[in-house]
């Protein structure tokens, strides 16, 4: 069915609008859920005063941080200071655009629950973590402050170094499916629920494992959170910041923690299929049928950001050397091993030509 | 449509490349390059080539210039001092590039008429097609190649090495 430029353009803007707006109001309820967490792990009660159960806590936090005076200290290097900010949230937020959230329903044409589906949609999300960087190293730089410059040398060379370890960590994962499309890469996990799931029938657990703590470090959270250690460098990359530019801050690691547990869910938990798979027949009712597969999505991603908050609570911050070693000389030679045995047995596997 | 996005971007390519140049300070100076490769792999993906885009992106303005700013930032590079330059660049330099030029443009202008022509848009190479040449048919030079960077890189930590 051809669909025509208008309309095209109509549905992906309010596909984008929404999907914005639904992606900053999940940053914003998991500030409150980590609050509310991170309080029961530490024997107390977290927010409980705005709202029931402190439900509209973000929105007076996001009140607060709007009305409050926006300083730019004297020495700081303007131009980069305040496009740090913007570089930091705009990547945060672009790479959502090629995440699929459900099964492939189809209005007048138009893929309704991903807002651009490219065939190399897993690169690009590598490719836009990769650039989000300089939204830290440039703050960092631009501040003039010694501790958040160390914050930002700190943030560059993590990232630099988790990320070859995040990179090899998904090859098996393509290898098992043979493409770049997120799509496809959930196609192939969907034949039989859980069982076909990279993580337990592709056998990509050791991936999953590297790519979970690679992740962890590229988005600055504990155990990995030294860029904004505190107890070293105050607030790290961000002390020169107030007001909004924080809060951007602030909503780029959260929208980073989000994008993460989507990718995660997307290439090792079979995205939107259910782990039954054919054991209950799939609706035919579209409307139904859109509704479990997000159901499903947003479920596996609620876990990864608990697990992501049940960390930060539970584990200690690496300490600079050891972080270096365990990402150099541990998750990348575990990476390169599980390509070599992966490979291995797709090559076993596949008929001699 | 694609031609909007060429002369944007090639536009941008192009004035990154300049301001790389007059640019003192030299993050200003990494940041353009930045602009410059990114511009590139839309100059990539508007020819089809969206492995080589995402590569781009990934190695080049992720990867190599974070490193460039992590250096600049590591010594607190200042400004550049502005210098009259070498007399040998004055007389050998500019009209060495403008024989270089000429030459290029000679060589570009009289075999016009042999080469072919790809419309922007037109042609998709896939990653599946690249890895098809890559891995097959131009498997020797790819291995060689890979040696060659093994021994950059161990000649790399065989001077980084501390003497014992």
């Amino acid at each position: 069915m051809e669909t025509s430029l208008l309309a095209f353009l109509l549905i992906s803007l309010a596909k984008v609008i929404v999907v914005v707006v639904i992606l900053l109001m999940a940053v914003a309820y998991t500030v409150l859920l980590e609050r509310k967490l991170v309080g029961r792990i530490q024997n107390r009660w977290g927010p409980s005063r705005v709202g029931p159960f402190g439900l509209l806590q973000p929105l007076m936090d996001g009140a607060k941080l709007f009305l409050k005076e926006d300083l730019i200290p004297e020495a700081v290097y303007r131009p980069l200071y305040i496009l740090a900010p913007i570089i930091a949230l705009g990547c945060a937020l672009m790479s959502i655009a090629v995440v699929p959230f459900g099964a492939d329903i189809r209005w007048k044409g138009v893929d309704l629950f991903e807002i651009a589906d490219v065939n190399i949609g897993l690169l690009i999300i590598l490719g836009i973590t990769s650039v989000g960087v300089y939204g830290i190293a440039l703050s960092g730089w631009s501040s003039n402050n010694k501790y958040s410059l160390l914050g930002a040398l700190r943030a560059s060379a993590q990232v630099i170094s988790y990320e070859l370890a995040l990179g090899l960590s998904l090859v098996g994962v393509v290898l098992r499916s043979g493409s770049l499309r997120l799509r496809d890469i959930v196609d192939v996990q969907s034949t039989h629920g859980l069982l076909s799931w990279n993580f337990f029938g592709g056998f990509q657990f050791v991936a999953f494992l590297i790519y979970l703590m690679a992740a962890y470090a590229e988005t600055n959270r504990a155990p990995f959170d030294l860029p904004e250690a505190e107890s070293e460098l105050t607030a790290g990359y961000h002390t020169e910041y107030s007001s909004m530019k924080f809060a951007m801050f602030f909503m780029a690691e959260y929208g980073n923690m989000i994008t993460v547990g989507c990718v995660a869910t997307l290439l090792f938990f079979g995205g939107w299929t259910s782990p039954f798979g054919n054991l209950f027949p799939e609706p035919h009712n579209a409307i139904l049928l859109s509704f479990l597969s997000l159901f499903w999505f947003v479920a596996k991603v609620f876990c990864f950001l608990f697990l992501y908050i049940w960390v930060r609570g539970t584990l200690p911050r690496f300490r600079y050397d050891q972080l270096m070693g365990f990402g150099w000389k541990f998750l990348i030679p575990v990476a390169v091993a599980n390509i070599v045995v992966t490979s291995f047995f797709i090559g076993l596997r596949l008929p001699l030509h | 449509m694609h031609l909007a996005l060429f002369i944007i971007f090639a536009g941008l390519c192009v004035a990154g490349a300049l301001n790389l140049l007059l640019q003192r300070h030299p993050i200003n100076s990494a940041l353009s390059l930045i602009v410059v490769m990114s511009s590139l792999a839309v100059l990539y993906l508007l020819l089809g080539a969206e492995f080589l885009a995402a590569a781009q992106v990934i190695v080049y303005s992720g990867a190599i210039m974070v490193l460039f700013t992590f250096v600049i930032m590591l010594l607190n590079a200042g400004k550049e001092e502005r210098t009259h330059g070498s007399r040998l660049a004055y007389i050998a330099g500019f009209p060495g590039a403008a024989a270089l030029l000429g030459l290029l443009t000679y060589i570009f202008l009289s075999h016009s008429a042999t080469f072919g022509q790809a419309r922007l848009g037109e042609y998709l190479a896939t990653t599946d097609d690249i890895s098809r040449v890559l891995f097959r048919d131009l498997l020797l030079p790819f291995e060689v190649t890979s040696v060659l960077i093994l021994i950059a890189i161990l000649g790399a930590v065989a001077l980084a090495r501390k003497e014992h």
